[in-house]
């Protein structure tokens, strides 16, 4: 891209939001940063979630449609325990331990059978996400589930600059997203197991003529995503509430996230939750019917002029 | 078709389409109608071709579709025949795109949907506020016409990647636009849909009525499946498989890969297209129901069962969707209808990927061994 393209490119973009973020601010202060907030919690959540489907993808070109299911999973798991026993550490842990098992489960037991099988992996996940989502509904039925927030998350803030008071625990996401993908990072820079993952993703078979054992990493990335996703069910069962079709929406969540920030990149999938967030966010609150479409802009727009995502390696 | 001719046209077309040094789609249009100039003056050879070819089972097969409605209660009919012939429809799309292109698409179901919805937002509906009324052939037109653009488009969105991506993108544009019809309510009218959309009575003939509207169905399955058949024996058809194959020695050869895989998407378009309106018309009505997740992933559900390698595998799955459908109710819970076609769907997948006819081929080379050789062609 030539420097006038890049300039051009700024503007086309970048001018239609400033203009709008103008007028938003000039019309409604409050109402604008709160949007803000929002957008950027619940693209918090998608990065929770979306992290592990691009971890997995990247590493063995498995595209996990059961990802949804696996979040769903980790919600009702998570406010199984915490109805239990009333500690909210305790089902964060469970959520991530129960969708880690059936994640492993399913890279041991099926998935490591058809290696290189792109396209039969992906059916097998998607006749996996019928079944699961079915034998939830069977156990859990239709009823919403909600979770309440920790004691010491619960109420507002008060007296913040222009939007005075906020839900600690949504604010408190912000940080969780952040911190995970903090986590995340050093997992994937600073150890060894991180290590074999990144010359996993560029290269699978040296990585495994180089006497590492692929299979034990595979099995450990798989039930490290399904993890973050079962994590992410029982983060997000609090904000958005635990029922059947929230898989669905995760699902095409970080679908989204992912082929708009690039597959395979956590980076890409951090850029890709935030835009999702925003264009979800700011489209309910400012245009609430149409509201989908700015995300379906986004998807054209990226995939028209970058066919492998903002972060995506052209191989 | 035999194996060596089949290579000639390949040859052929690779040929003229490196001498010209122009797009494939140019080449192919003036090799088919050379072909038909070379297939003149043999005038009898398609004759005496479809004699050999069309054995007993063809004609029993013909003859029960035929005589089916007769055969059993209006209900069954309508139900069964003519709701597994839309769905096969609506299948055979996938499984020309994904059996023939190398292309799996889950979006068909969004194209169908798209064409239901146009035909109820352009023609009569339920809800006069909101359709337009126009005359149903119009509308119709139009929204064969809107859907086939749509799939283009999707098509467009995903060729220019690769394999696994595709299946990702399109469901990514399957479930938003979901989303869209299910919360927009000044133009898709939300969760309610239309209702009352019927198709026009013409001739004298009511034909929502369970007869006519079985005939209808088997007209234009039949016309779909005849013409996935001969439109794979083109030299459109074979250059699409050879990009299934390779698409990257197709390009080499001087075939344009991303123009055939943009028609392929636009033929599949037609093909749903047609099947999503005559969804509607069976139905009655259009809700965000008919195009959520389920309905994307039951169209692969059944492609896969039936089996991609052959358009009849469409129909085939067609038939045992819907009588697992009609008749789980009284085997079974109904609540666990998708408990049961997910575990067949995973079974066919596991232990089958070409479906029941893959089965059916294995179980055939099994009981009769080595009887005669198979080409590769079909």
């Amino acid at each position: 891209m030539t420097r006038n393209q890049k300039i051009a490119l700024w503007i086309l973009v970048g001018g239609p939001i400033a203009i709008f973020s103008a007028w938003a601010i000039a019309d409604n202060l409050r109402l604008y940063f709160v949007t803000l907030l929002n957008s950027l919690t619940l693209a918090s959540l998608y990065f929770i979630v979306a992290s592990g489907f691009t971890l997995v993808f990247g590493l063995m070109r498995n595209v996990n449609l059961a990802h949804g299911s696996l979040y769903l999973l980790g919600g009702y798991v998570g406010y199984l325990v915490a109805a239990k026993t009333g500690y909210w550490v305790l089902a964060i842990a469970a959520g991530f331990g129960a969708a880690a098992l059936v994640g492993l489960l399913m890279q041991v037991l099926i998935l490591r059978h058809m290696q290189n099988q792109d396209l039969r992996q992906t059916m097998v996940t998607i006749g996996l996400s019928i079944v699961i989502a079915d034998i939830l509904l069977w156990v859990f039925t239709a009823q919403v589930y909600q979770m309440e927030a920790p004691e010491w998350l619960q109420g507002p803030i008060r007296g913040l600059p222009i939007i005075n008071a906020y839900s600690a625990y949504r604010l408190s996401l912000l940080g969780m997203g952040i911190v995970i993908g903090v986590a995340l990072w050093l997992l994937l820079s600073k150890t060894r197991v991180g290590m074999m993952i990144r010359a996993g993703v560029d290269d699978r078979a040296m990585l495994s003529a180089a006497g590492v054992n692929v299979n034990l990493i595979f099995a450990v990335t798989f039930a490290l995503g399904a993890g973050l996703a079962g994590l992410g069910g029982v983060i997000g069962s609090v904000e958005l509430s635990i029922v059947p079709g929230e898989d669905t929406r995760l699902l095409l969540a970080s679908l989204i996230v992912v082929i708009v920030g690039g597959m395979g990149s956590v980076v890409g999938a951090a850029i890709g939750a935030v835009i999702l967030g925003l264009a979800e966010t700011y489209g309910l609150a400012y245009a609430p019917t149409y509201s989908v479409v700015f995300t379906f802009v986004i998807l054209i727009v990226v995939l028209a002029f970058r066919p492998r995502g903002i972060m995506g390696k052209a191989t | 078709m035999s194996a060596s001719r089949w290579r000639q046209a390949m040859n052929r077309d690779a040929n003229s389409a490196l001498r010209q040094g122009t797009s494939v789609s140019k080449a192919a249009g003036s090799h088919a109608a050379k072909h038909a100039g070379a297939q003149a003056q043999p005038s009898y050879e398609w004759m005496r071709d479809t004699i050999t070819t069309v054995g007993i089972r063809h004609v029993a097969i013909m003859l029960f579709v035929l005589s089916f409605p007769l055969l059993v209660s209006p209900f069954l009919a309508f139900q069964i025949g003519a709701q597994s012939l839309i769905f096969g429809l609506i299948a055979l799309s996938l499984t020309f795109l994904g059996g023939y292109g190398g292309m799996v698409s889950l979006a068909q179901m969004t194209v169908a949907g798209i064409a239901g919805y146009a035909v109820a937002i352009l023609g009569a509906s339920g809800s006069p506020e909101i359709s337009l009324n126009w005359p149903w052939w119009v509308a119709l037109i139009f929204a064969l016409a809107i859907a086939t653009a749509c799939s283009v488009l999707i098509g467009f969105l995903s060729v220019r990647t690769e394999g696994i991506y595709t299946i990702m993108i399109t469901v990514a544009i399957g479930a938003a636009f979901y989303y869209l019809v299910l919360q927009n309510y000044s133009v898709f009218n939300g969760f309610q849909g239309f209702q009352k959309v019927y198709p026009p009575k013409l001739f004298g003939v009511d034909w929502r009525s369970p007869l006519p509207f079985y005939y209808l169905s088997l007209a234009l399955a039949l016309a779909g499946y005849f013409f996935v058949k001969h439109l794979i024996r083109t030299p459109f058809g074979i250059a699409l498989q050879g990009t299934r194959d390779n698409a990257r020695r197709m390009n080499s050869l001087g075939f344009n890969v991303t123009a055939h895989r943009l028609a392929a998407y636009a033929v599949s378009g037609f093909i749903a297209a047609v099947g999503g309106v005559m969804l509607v018309w069976y139905n009655g009505l259009i809700t965000p129901g008919s195009v959520n997740t389920g309905w994307l992933i039951n169209i692969l559900v059944i492609a896969v069962l039936g089996g991609m390698k052959h358009p009849i595998g469409a129909f085939l799955g067609a038939i045992i969707f819907i009588l697992l459908q009609t008749f789980a109710i009284d085997l079974i819970n109904r609540e666990r209808f998708n408990l049961v076609i997910g575990g067949v769907f995973l079974a066919i997948v596991l232990f089958s990927p070409d479906g029941l006819l893959g089965l059916w081929a294995r179980m055939k080379a099994r009981l009769l061994p080595k009887l005669s050789i198979k080409t590769t062609v079909r």
